[in-house]
């Protein structure tokens, strides 16, 4: 950098910044912290220091500045932390401070090592497991509240509970939240709100505060009282970030007063337009229910028949079937009677009788003829007999032998003998005469 | 405890507008479980329709409870 060169300020500065940042990136510093300012941005403001010196340093919110991250420690004026950070500087205004990452507490107060201790204890004993808290009721008809009677904190409740539940009663169990009477005091009034048996849930509420404040809800007697209670316990002391004995032990822990308000109660609005809803449903279902059942009704009775309507229908089905069988039977009976005289009168016609007639009439004629033909073929016969008779007569033998003629017959078969072959001596011989007979025997035959 | 019953009587009523709703019921029961259900709407309607609460502060004297209404209240009120 040569003498000549002028720099304007905030190129220094802006130079300056360079070489802070490149020459402390990774800081360990440690000290008391000082002016300790929380503006609205978030982000925590406070300087560090030690018995001769001292730096500005920011905390920034995105850095994890998280209280419920470190539940045991808290930032405030005095507290002596370690921190990790790197220097930056801010150049309209020329100064330079620690960009804090991280921190640490330096050394833990005998208050906070109690509190861890008696925490760790009570846990080791299982008194904040998750199976001894009890269920709240749904909706609670009186809340016993256990708080400062004056303050924000009972405003808060009522406030909430007023708006979610109007009709739900609450019960003040004063007590003093703060101080070395608190837990005593607290104590008696978690017994009494148990004693009176008027609350069905209780609230242990108190507003934020340091750990010294909130030293009542860390009291092991207390802590034991709220394990053994039977009524369900909701704590909401202190703030988001605020832990104590109490909030573990509890059956439920609200973050705030009101967030335990509404915790206990029900939203009343909510709840009557489930009913409202429940109603609707249910005068809807039985309408349709019903119009169901009307209409099944209505279709039955559609088909629902008086049985004597079924007898007409056969009556007349029956009255049908016996007109269309008489008309069958009818004219079935018409063309067997015609067909019968067709037979009858085929029949007639060709009945035997005329042939008989007929035949009876050519027997007759036949008769009378055969008898005609009888009669004159006889009267013929008889001259023929009378003639041939006469004939006979003249051509008899007897009229021959009567005349002087035989008949010489061979015996004994009677042979006529016309000639001598086959004679012989002896035969005998029948001579027939005119008048009788002669037996006679060959002598002797001569001459053919 | 009667806050027992109010979300019983919800889970009840819940489970008739369910049947209901299925139409699967003989007319009878229908008919009683709509009446039923009629009965724990005016029941939860009512439970909810208590107006006036009370705020109350327990006071302990010698071993004795007594309550009396809670003076601040007043400031709690719109």
């Amino acid at each position: 950098m040569q003498m000549k060169d002028i720099l304007t300020v905030s190129q220094l500065n802006d130079h300056i910044k360079a070489l802070l940042e490149e020459a402390f990136t990774s800081l360990w510093v440690e000290g008391e912290i000082s002016n300790l300012r929380r503006p609205g941005s978030g982000h925590i403001y406070f300087s560090l220091k030690d018995d001769k010196s001292q730096i500005r340093a920011v905390y920034f919110r995105p850095y994890g500045y998280n209280r419920a991250r470190s539940t045991a420690f808290d930032l405030e004026d005095g507290a002596k932390i370690l921190c990790r950070a790197r220097l930056s500087a801010y150049q309209p205004r020329g100064e330079y401070q620690l960009i804090v990452e991280s921190v640490e507490p330096l050394g833990i107060g005998a208050l906070q090592k109690a509190f861890e201790q008696l925490k760790a204890r009570l846990a080791s004993e299982g008194l904040f497991d998750d199976i001894h808290k009890k269920a709240l009721p749904f909706m609670p008809a009186r809340i016993g509240v256990i708080t400062s009677p004056s303050g924000a904190v009972i405003r808060d409740i009522l406030h909430v509970t007023r708006r979610r539940f109007p009709s739900v009663n609450i019960l003040i169990a004063p007590a003093r939240v703060q101080g070395t009477e608190a837990a005593g005091e607290i104590l008696q009034a978690l017994r009494h709100l148990q004693k009176s048996g008027l609350v069905d849930v209780i609230i242990i509420a108190r507003g934020g505060g340091s750990l010294e404040d909130l030293a009542p809800f860390n009291d092991e007697v207390l802590a034991r009282e709220i394990f053994r209670c039977s009524i369900p316990v909701i704590s909401a002391v202190g703030h988001e970030t605020d832990f104590t004995i109490c909030d573990f032990v509890s059956d439920l822990r609200a973050p705030t007063p009101s967030a335990a308000a509404e915790l206990a109660v029900p939203q009343r609005s909510q709840l009557l337009a489930d009913v409202n809803d429940l109603q609707q449903r249910l005068t809807a279902a039985k309408r349709r229910y019903l119009d169901e059942q009307r209409m099944r009704l209505t279709s039955l009775q559609a088909r629902f028949k008086d049985p004597r309507r079924f007898l007409i229908d056969f009556q007349l089905h029956l009255d049908d079937l016996r007109e269309r069988l008489e008309r069958a039977m009818n004219s079935a009976g018409r063309f067997r009677h015609d067909q019968l005289h067709k037979l009858k009168m085929g029949l007639r016609h060709a009945s035997p009788e005329r042939r008989v007639r007929e035949k009876q009439i050519l027997l007759a004629h036949l008769e009378k003829s055969l008898h005609n033909f009888w009669q004159s073929d006889t009267a013929a016969r008889r001259e023929r007999l009378i003639r041939n008779t006469a004939l006979i007569e003249s051509l008899s033998p007897l009229a021959v032998l009567q005349r002087g003629y035989s008949i010489t017959r061979h015996l004994p078969s009677y042979d006529v003998i016309k000639h001598t072959g086959g004679l012989k001596p002896d035969d005998r011989l029948s001579i027939t005469l005119a008048r009788g007979h002669i037996e006679a025997r060959v002598e002797k035959i001569s001459g053919e | 405890m009667a806050k027992e019953k109010f979300e019983d009587a919800m889970d009840k009523l819940e489970a008739i507008v369910r049947e209901m709703e299925a139409g699967q019921m003989p007319l009878d029961s229908a008919l009683k479980s709509f009446e039923e259900g009629i009965k724990l709407i005016r029941y939860c309607s009512t439970r909810l329709k208590d107006t006036e609460r009370r705020v109350e502060q327990l006071l302990a004297s010698d071993d004795t409870l007594t309550t009396r209404p809670f003076a601040n209240e007043g400031d709690d009120e719109p």
